[in-house]
């Protein structure tokens, strides 16, 4: 066994591999919950291939097949049923971990110096997700499947001059169809795929190049004992690979609980409208993406006012794009000495609650009809716009209250319990 | 490095390899990029329909598929005509001024060739999804009591009147288009077709 590794070893850097990554990456010792996230959303990933493999060996991407073949999985193919739960769970389940895992870097600072580059390459991932999660919701051809795909790939017809043609070279034809359909399963079963795997692996090599951050939001690297390791750091395996399995049984049990007892948790993960084939010439009544992207929909559609020479569409095509562009530029907006929300003042911990309910209010409001009265006595849209301005004040205030915020001391060692 | 001498020589056919490399890979890029554009036999679909309309009664829609589209056919009852004039003041374009909107035999109030006979695409046109049909005035509509009639796009909320002309103050800036249509007889309709030829 020794003599085979050391074979290996002379031709491919195995156990410094190993060492480097594992055995001898030293992550601080004082994680807490919210260091599940990075690792489970990996896992999804995995069960995302997985299962979308097996279900390539039976769906067919043609308008005239393809509703028709995702029933043939869900009935005939021997548990298909299960594959195919797995993988539309696991999409949901991928955005939860990511938004949950994005959520810690606001919470501990872990965006800021010298990990920005791990949040920017983050964020390409996220992008990359959103539109596998966006090109995958076609192929099933369901009603829903149809006009969302009509409705985003729209979105490009706002920007000026090149829109209409560029809108037409994504589809590969004038509107959604077949053309669409069957080069939306080729970007979804291959190329970004493969483009997130990559992101994935690149993602990890810069954060073990300069180390992950903590709770404290401190760097261990400063304080090292005599053999040059720093003292409040553990290896990551074995701690944190037992540690990261006990998060995995947890994950999978409530996981397992969605695939089998509420797959489509009420509209929420499968919505109705898509178990009805593609209709042309018929839009759902109320047309809604999934959960995922409500929030940005809600932006989307909040803006009905022309401003200037620009028109009340492309104004909503820019603040939607600027609400996720706007976070690529979060490590620099971010003008605080201290990176954990453990010493930070009020103003950070008001903002950041104000974006969080901001965020979740805008995505619920974007599963609603915009001209039903939702709250009190205002129309949905009003709604809509006061919490897109809370949305942005977050950000573009952000230089400002960072800044004037009152600080506490932080510790030159992490804390733990 | 920094002590050698730079080799003019070798500077330049570097920029000039570098230069060329760049085109080749734009060269070899194009047929892959225009691989995706629309296909012959896309192009070549969406031949004209023709319809027949002797059967429909004042008040009553027709849907059709032209393109991959929904086209609508209403023909509109005198209340329905008059109501056009009301709500001009609530439009963003009332006199169908933006000409890609429409054909200019139908650049008029009721925005067609025949007043009654509304021929419109219905896609609206903020983000593409295809309007409900609220043409009932009141508040059996769902829209209030001081909507008059017209169509209202459930994604994002814009309103249209019964000649389908946008209303101010919602996402979608242009009023929906009149697709080129012509009278083949009084009661049979082509779409896709008018005097000029084929669209």
């Amino acid at each position: 066994m020794e003599k085979l590794l050391t074979w290996i070893d002379d031709r491919f850097p195995l156990t410094k591999v190993w060492k480097e990554h594992l055995a001898e990456y030293y992550a601080p010792k004082n994680f807490n919950f919210w260091y599940y996230f990075g690792s489970l959303a990996l896992l999804v990933l995995v069960i995302q291939i997985v299962t979308g493999i097996f279900l390539t060996m039976h769906y067919k991407p043609d308008t005239e097949l393809a509703f028709a073949s995702v029933e043939y999985i869900m009935r005939d193919v021997e548990w298909g049923w299960l594959i195919r739960y797995m993988h539309s769970t696991g999409a949901s389940f991928f955005f939860i971990m990511v938004y949950l895992h994005m959520f810690r870097a606001l919470l501990y600072g872990s965006h800021r110096r010298p990990r920005e580059l791990v949040w920017l390459i983050g964020m390409f991932i996220y992008i990359a997700l959103m539109a596998e999660a966006f090109m995958g919701y076609l192929l099933p051809w369901g009603n829903m499947s149809y006009w969302g795909a009509q409705v985003i790939v729209s979105l490009f017809d706002a920007i000026p001059v090149v829109g209409p043609a560029l809108s037409e070279w994504l589809r590969g034809d004038f509107v959604v169809s077949d053309a669409t359909l069957n080069r939306f399963f080729a970007f979804h079963v291959i190329a970004i795929p493969l483009i997130l795997v990559a992101l994935v692996f690149v993602h990890i090599v810069a954060l073990h190049q300069v180390g992950s951050n903590n709770p404290d939001g401190i760097e261990i690297k400063k304080t090292k004992g005599a053999n040059g390791l720093p003292v409040d750091g553990i290896p990551f395996h074995p701690y944190y690979t037992v540690k990261d399995i006990v998060g995995i049984t947890v994950f999978l049990m409530i996981f397992a609980a969605v695939i089998f007892f509420a797959p489509e948790l009420w509209g929420w993960f499968l919505e109705p409208d898509n178990f009805v084939p593609a209709n042309i010439l018929q839009t759902p009544s109320e047309i809604v993406p999934l959960w995922y992207f409500t929030p940005f929909y809600s932006i989307l559609r909040a803006n009905v006012y022309n401003f200037f020479w620009i028109d009340a569409k492309l104004w909503g095509v820019i603040f939607m794009g600027l609400s996720i562009v706007i976070f690529f530029f979060l490590p620099w907006l971010d003008r605080s000495p201290v990176k954990s929300i453990r010493y930070r003042g009020k103003m950070y911990k008001t903002a950041l609650g104000v974006f969080v309910v901001s965020f979740i209010i805008l995505g619920y409001l974007g599963t609603k009809s915009p001209e039903v009265v939702s709250l009190f006595w205002f129309k949905n849209v009003f709604w809509v716009q006061g919490f897109t301005v809370l949305y942005f004040a977050f950000f573009f205030l952000m230089p400002l209250y960072t800044k004037f915020d009152k600080i506490k001391p932080v510790p030159e060692r992490v804390t733990w319990k | 490095m920094s002590d050698e001498v730079v080799n003019p020589r070798r500077r330049r056919l570097l920029a000039i390899t570098s230069g060329l490399g760049v085109v080749g890979t734009a060269l070899a890029v194009t047929p892959f990029v225009l691989s995706m554009l629309p296909s012959a036999r896309a192009k070549a679909a969406g031949a004209p329909v023709e319809i027949d309309i002797s059967k429909m009664e004042p008040g009553q829609l027709l849907t059709v598929e032209w393109r991959g589209k929904p086209v609508w056919i209403l023909r509109r009852t005198q209340e329905m005509l008059k109501s056009l004039h009301e709500v001009d003041p609530l439009l963003v374009d009332p006199e169908s001024t933006v000409v890609d909107q429409q054909p200019s035999y139908a650049q008029n109030e009721p925005r067609s060739i025949k007043p009654e006979i509304l021929v419109l695409v219905g896609i609206c046109t903020h983000l593409g999804c295809s309007p409900d049909k609220r043409l009932e005035a009141g508040a059996g509509s769902g829209l209030g009591d001081d909507w008059k009639g017209g169509f209202f796009c459930p994604c994002h909320g814009s309103k249209f009147d019964l000649a389908g002309r946008v209303y101010k103050n919602v996402p979608a800036p242009t009023n929906l288009v009149v697709p080129p249509h012509a009278y083949l007889s009084d009661t049979r309709i082509i779409i896709g077709a008018d005097q000029r030829g084929a669209a």
